[in-house]
């Protein structure tokens, strides 16, 4: 079992603070869901999580296992077991999906013992079928003219070659038409299981209809103000969230995007 | 103000080489006409690189005489490598200034197309080389450079397709130069008459550390009406030359040219690649990349020139400069008054990978006609950190993830290219480049 702990995390971007002591515990085996109105800080964790260089972790920890991820570059953390599927994935001309996702296997391996080319082939043929991908996504340039989509899938796609323990996904489910959801939610309900735990990051509640999760957060404010099960997802869906600031007396404050 | 030239041959030595060479007189007789205008003619100005300080007369032997070899694998393996073995059937080789390996199909010479050495077309298509030898595309008076070069000429090759031959496979040059007292005049003519099709791709690769000589090269390239011709080239000539490279091509009506260059030189470069597009509804497609290193200065121009109407040009140019290269990256879209409804497109982008290296993106639009189109992008700067860290969170290292935006942003040219051993080279020089 892998347990990603996240205690009293204060993140800042061009030095405005906007988490504000994030406390935050996920098992491999659990789905957790965090939701929230826009601009609470909930894509902040997400990258505060994975290192963008741009967000500057101002107190507070983040461990896997007991290891220090804040001390770990990018990919190190990828190493240790994290992933991030991104809101907006870069695009990236002239290095094709499937030498991407190779590099990426690789990377995971000792030089020498690297993942054998049909290997490889036979396993991102069957992740694309599952993921109901044409054929042709695999020699298509990273995200180059992806559609909203397929960008989505794909990243599902690289989840899913990659298995992480921990998976931090970043609204994924915005933009996508029902039946891309319906994929989408396929793919992350495969990965679910023994060695593999999940923070969906998500505005809407609709995407908890295709994937129960097992926790569901409130964020406001950049804090997690509210835990509960699917139960509470649903209670927001029918009711907003005006009861939960009123139960907690938090002020109203204009949005912004972060 | 005439510079003078201290040059290691005399009038006398173009006179008898020409004779020695058997050469036809017409030719003798415009080396000598090229040697006297090279004293005269003003070098040419590359937009933004100085080169008056340059030193493109000076070399220790005009011709130097190498090995022919009976076979491709007893030359050196970097070109060995380049040829796609027996599946190639239709190579030349060039040892600095001797031709030392070549075949060609039956097929192709039943059909009447030309595919072999400058020297011996001349004496063998005599006609057929006088009238395209700097009278269409390239000028032997356009400046010191040309005059120069058509002096010196000292290998090359020639390649006739005649009216309606379509040649699948691709045509192969290899120059080896494999000797730092060699200096390059190659003049390379490609001529493609109405509705015929050829893939010529050429190869210079040096492996010596450091080159003595001079490297002015020409080539042109006529495409007839409804033609098509695809170039491809790549360059990996050691430092020490002082390179002049000249890649010129002429279309007619319906007539389509793609240049594929891979610009790998480690020496100081003024490169040029123009294409006129003299017929209506002619169209070109131009890319270059490049990789910069060491101290090197070097200038690329790309020119598209409409003349017909209805034409397209698009240039693509990507550059890669570290440790303290320095390049200029002139892209020119010219469209000339009656061209109308042409389209000019070019995209210049330069990555640099240190603080040292220089890079300047120049895009140029010349328009003087109405009812056209006409678009340029150009940039200039690092690396970028939103894609570099995409690659990181799936566990790349820094700097696999920069070696694949790098390859990547040098794409264009490596999938243009048609043969996989030049491919597979390109890539693995620019890997070598980068590192």
């Amino acid at each position: 079992m892998s347990t990603l702990v996240i205690k009293d995390l204060h993140v800042a971007i061009d030095g405005k603070e906007i988490l504000k002591g994030v406390n935050l515990t996920i098992n491999t085996n659990e789905v957790h869901a965090i939701m929230g109105p826009n601009g609470t800080g909930k894509s902040t964790l997400a990258s505060a999580i994975m290192g963008h260089p741009k967000y500057e972790v101002t107190s507070g920890s983040i461990e896997l296992d007991g290891e220090d991820v804040l001390e770990m570059e990018v990919d190190e953390r990828a190493k240790a077991g994290l992933f991030l599927a991104m809101q907006y994935p870069s695009e990236i001309n002239g290095v094709t999906n499937a030498d991407f996702l190779r590099s990426a296997i690789n990377a995971r391996r000792e030089e020498g013992d690297e993942i054998s080319l049909m290997k490889f082939i036979r396993e991102l043929d069957k992740t694309m079928a599952f993921l109901e991908m044409d054929e042709d996504m695999a020699q298509r340039y990273l995200n180059e003219g992806f559609s909203g989509g397929e960008k989505k899938r794909n990243e599902i796609l690289q989840l899913m070659m990659i298995k992480p323990k921990i998976a931090v996904l970043d609204e994924i489910d915005s933009g996508l038409d029902i039946d891309a959801l319906k994929v989408v939610s396929k793919g992350i309900n495969e990965m679910r299981g023994e060695g593999f735990g999940c923070l969906m990051i998500t505005h809407y509640q609709r995407l908890l209809n295709y994937i129960t999760p097992d926790k569901v957060h409130v964020m406001m404010q950049g804090k997690v103000v509210k835990s509960g099960g699917a139960e509470l997802a649903q209670r927001l869906e029918a009711e907003g969230y005006d009861w939960i600031k009123q139960e907690l007396g938090i002020e109203e404050e204009a949005e912004q995007d972060v | 103000m005439t510079v003078e030239m201290k040059l290691a041959v005399t009038a006398n030595d173009v006179r008898s080489f020409s004779e020695t060479n058997s050469e036809p007189a017409w030719f003798t007789t415009l080396r000598e006409s090229a040697f006297a205008q090279a004293a005269e003619l003003a070098m040419p100005k590359p937009d933004k690189t100085n080169i008056t300080k340059w030193d493109f007369t000076t070399f220790p032997s005009w011709t130097v005489e190498s090995d022919q070899v009976n076979a491709l694998n007893e030359l050196p393996a970097e070109v060995a490598t380049l040829v796609d073995g027996e599946s190639q059937h239709n190579v030349y080789v060039q040892r600095n200034n001797t031709p030392a390996f070549h075949k060609v199909s039956q097929e192709l010479t039943d059909k009447g197309v030309i595919f072999t050495d400058i020297f011996t077309a001349m004496r063998e298509h005599s006609d057929l080389v006088q009238k395209y030898f700097m009278t269409e595309a390239v000028k032997v008076d356009e400046h010191k450079l040309t005059a120069l070069h058509a002096a010196l000429v000292n290998g090359g090759v020639f390649v006739y397709v005649p009216r309606n031959v379509v040649i699948e496979e691709p045509l192969q040059a290899v120059f080896l130069h494999d000797n730092a007292e060699a200096s390059l005049f190659n003049h390379v003519i490609v001529v493609a008459e109405e509705s015929a099709a050829v893939t010529y791709v050429e190869t210079y690769v040096s492996t010596v550390e450091e080159a003595k000589g001079q490297a002015n090269i020409v080539a042109e390239v006529l495409v007839g009406d409804n033609a098509q011709v695809t170039f491809g080239a790549v360059d990996v000539l050691a430092k020490g030359f002082t390179t002049y490279v000249n890649r010129r091509a002429r279309v007619g009506r319906d007539g389509k040219m793609d240049w594929a260059l891979g610009l790998m030189s480690d020496s100081n470069t003024v490169s040029e690649n123009i294409t006129h597009l003299v017929g209506d509804n002619g169209s070109a497609d131009s890319k270059t990349v490049v990789v910069g290193r060491g101290e090197q200065k070097q200038n690329f121009t790309t020119e598209i020139r409409h003349w017909g109407k209805d034409t397209a040009g698009h240039i693509l140019k990507h550059g890669v400069m570290k440790d303290a290269a320095q390049s200029i990256f002139n892209g020119i879209g010219m469209i000339e008054k009656g061209a109308t409804r042409s389209d000019a497109q070019q995209e210049s982008r330069v990555l640099m990978l240190s603080e040292k290296a220089r890079g300047d993106a120049n895009p140029i639009l010349l328009i003087d006609e109405d009812d056209v189109t006409a678009g340029h992008a150009a940039s200039v700067g690092r690396v970028d950190e939103s894609q570099l860290y995409y690659l990181m969170s799936r566990g790349i290292s820094k700097q696999e993830a920069e070696r694949l935006i790098i390859h990547g942003f040098l794409a264009p040219v490596v999938t243009q290219l048609p043969i996989e051993g030049v491919k597979k080279q390109l890539t693995e020089v620019i890997e070598r480049k980068v590192r």
